[in-house]
């Protein structure tokens, strides 16, 4: 996006960190995010960002794995090619357990990770973040706070003081 | 204030640190990238020169057979069930460490998993691969394989969904999709952590694309930790699902050993320890090449050994039960099936899984035995060995002798059986040494996850605000 740009900070460790999101989130930004190589407890609450959404996508989608898989079974036994096996009825729902689980939990794990990329806004691969020299870290050791342009309060020279203010390390603006 | 802090002070004497070495974030990325950007030791290049020539062999072998037919093999009747099936048992079986590491142990908390659930779960991933060849290539004509598939087709035929064999292919099918998107989901801020480490444009560039662009914010981490719970628990009935499913290819049949309600916990049971043995086996000779004693300790592998303990007991507890509801059932076809197992035509391999499935592991009741790794390597192979026997047993003897002893027979292996379970096992470890050379073998972003320092209560730099809230 032209004229996008991104404050990054970097900050000393987890404790850093999710200190720093709290009072950047108590001094009014919205649009920031906080960065590290691993996944830090308590930090969606330091950031005041709500809980993910992806459990209600991924449930429609066992639903629709299951009552799709139980569809599939009655119809093609019942109607496209009905076949008596040892007396049974053409419908034996007992029977059609296995099938039904197993595209249940198909749907749901694919509908997991896509709904994970999806929600993530991923796959992007040219995000301004990777012109940084310093975000190659984030891999690493490197835990950063980055606040977007497209924040209201966002102002290069006080956002940046602010940082400072809140016990950042290094600093960097990127051009989107 | 103080009292947390001194709860703290005491847990972390009572607790001993998961890695060892006190490594820092930075160490962690490099004693583990440095495996897959540097040279990999002579070792792998052995290993690889064995097991390469052996996998080639087992496509061959596996072009040979659909050309010539399963006749190659030492099936007859009535054992028309070999070693393929013995195989592919087997092989789905060892899969279920992997995700019972990745899944259960996940949700269980177990925090040590992070140092052996990412090899844990691309052996599965390579055992269901290997274990699938099997079902496919036994039908005989393998290119219609496809029509277990629900597909249309102008022969408006549909695959009978009562059949467990049909159970078997959506089961298999599911599992190996979703250990692969478990496995996958969990490399991305591995992959993303290689990606920015990488030096040459190629490397750049197919890191770069597998790891979708993953810059660890917290905003994607959400949707990553829901994602990744999700997968767990979906896994996890998933794990006691799978070799349940492959139990009823065999006790929905009549046929007497077979046909008994034990089968799917037994067998389940079974696959976790066979599982674990083999991640044992892969596990020790990986952290001796790689020199990985800080991240899989001696404290892992001493939980592994106490699965496998559980685990063949479970097994052993249901080899006993089956004799006794044989006894107890009063059907002379199921007595006769169990006396014979014992001490009939296939008396030695019976002994043979007695002796490595229920002696052996007994062994790890001593916690001496539990943690000398000479001790848990041979015991993990004398295990992996014991599961590939019991599935013979199971498949072979019940079948030799049925219900109508005029057409008893005797299952003769020929070489290409040999050849078949052989090549099995270099495809399987070949997969796994490339898995090794490419792919960060231990969960980077997971084991810098449980470190002490990623704990942010662990600096003593929180303000006394915080305690509010």
């Amino acid at each position: 996006m032209a004229g996008e740009r991104i404050i990054i900070a970097e900050f000393a460790g987890p404790a850093e960190l999710i200190e720093a999101a709290r009072k950047t989130r108590d001094a009014g930004y919205r649009k920031f995010d906080c960065h590290s190589p691993f996944l830090i407890h308590g930090m969606d609450e330091a950031m005041g960002i709500r809980r993910s959404r992806l459990g209600f996508i991924v449930a429609v989608f066992a639903l629709i794995g299951l009552s799709g898989a139980i569809l599939l079974q009655w119809w093609a036994s019942s109607i496209a090619y009905p076949l008596v096996i040892s007396g049974k009825p053409f419908f034996s729902y007992q029977a059609y357990l296995p099938v039904t689980f197993a595209l249940a939990v198909l749907l749901s794990a694919i509908s997991a990770i896509i709904g994970m990329l999806v929600l993530n806004k991923l796959p992007r691969l040219n995000h301004p973040l990777f012109k940084s020299g310093i975000f190659a870290k984030i891999g690493d050791d490197g835990f950063f706070l980055s606040v977007d342009s497209d924040d209201p309060k966002f102002d290069i020279e006080e956002t940046a003081r602010f940082l400072k203010s809140i016990g950042a390390g290094a600093i960097e603006v990127i051009e989107g | 204030m103080e009292s947390s802090s001194e709860n703290q002070i005491a847990l972390s004497e009572i607790e001993q640190p998961l890695i060892a070495g006190n490594p820092s974030f930075h160490s962690v990325t490099e004693s583990i990238s440095r495996i897959v950007e540097g040279k990999p030791p002579k070792l792998w290049y052995i290993a690889i020169s064995i097991t390469g020539p052996l996998a080639l062999m087992f496509f061959v072998l596996i072009g040979y057979l659909i050309w010539e037919g399963t006749g190659i093999w030492g099936l007859q009747i009535p054992v028309a069930w070999g070693w393929d099936i013995t195989n592919f048992v087997f092989w789905v079986g060892i899969g279920h460490a992997g995700t019972l590491i990745s899944a259960i142990l996940f949700l269980l908390r177990q925090r040590w998993r992070t140092s052996i659930n990412r090899f844990a779960e691309a052996m599965t991933i390579m055992a269901v691969l290997v274990a699938g060849i099997f079902p496919a290539v036994h039908v005989g004509r393998a290119w219609l394989i496809w029509w277990v598939a629900p597909l249309p087709n102008q022969m408006g035929v549909w695959p009978n969904f009562r059949s467990p064999l049909l159970w078997d292919f959506f089961a298999v099918g599911t599992y190996f999709a979703c250990s692969v998107i478990f496995w996958y989901v969990g490399l991305i801020p591995d992959l993303a952590t290689l990606r920015d480490r990488a030096r040459t444009r190629i490397k750049k560039i197919i890191f770069g694309i597998f790891a979708v662009g993953w810059r660890g914010g917290n905003r994607q981490w959400r949707h990553y930790e829901v994602a990744y719970l999700l997968l767990a628990g979906v896994s996890t009935p998933l794990v006691l699902s799978v070799h349940s499913v492959v139990s009823t290819d065999f006790a929905v049949s009549v046929v007497p050993g077979w046909h008994t309600t034990i089968f799917p916990p037994y067998f389940v049971a079974g696959a976790i320890f066979s599982g674990f043995a083999m991640v044992l086996t892969l596990a020790i000779i990986a952290r001796k090449i790689y020199r990985l004693e800080n991240f899989i300790t001696i404290n892992h592998l001493e939980k592994m050994n106490k699965i496998m303990l559980v685990t063949g007991m479970i097994v052993g507890y249901a080899y006993a039960f089956e004799f006794f509801m044989a006894w107890y059932s009063g059907n002379i076809y199921e007595r006769f099936a169990f006396v014979n197992r014992a001490f009939g035509p296939y008396a030695w391999a019976y002994w043979i899984m007695i002796f490595c499935n229920v002696a052996v592991p007994q062994l790890l009741w001593f916690r001496r035995c539990r943690r000398s790794i000479p001790i848990m390597f041979i015991a993990s192979i004398f295990i992996n060995i014991g599961m590939w026997f019991e599935r013979f047993v199971i498949v072979v003897s019940s079948l030799a002798s049925d219900f109508l002893p005029s057409s008893w027979g005797y299952f003769k292996p020929t070489i290409f059986d040999v050849g078949f379970l052989v090549g099995s096992f270099g495809l399987f470890f070949t997969l796994f040494l490339l898995f090794l050379r490419f792919l960060p073998m231990i969960a980077m972003s997971e084991v810098k996850g449980v470190l002490p320092q990623a704990d942010p209560h662990h600096h003593r730099t929180r303000g006394s605000k915080e305690e509010n809230i």
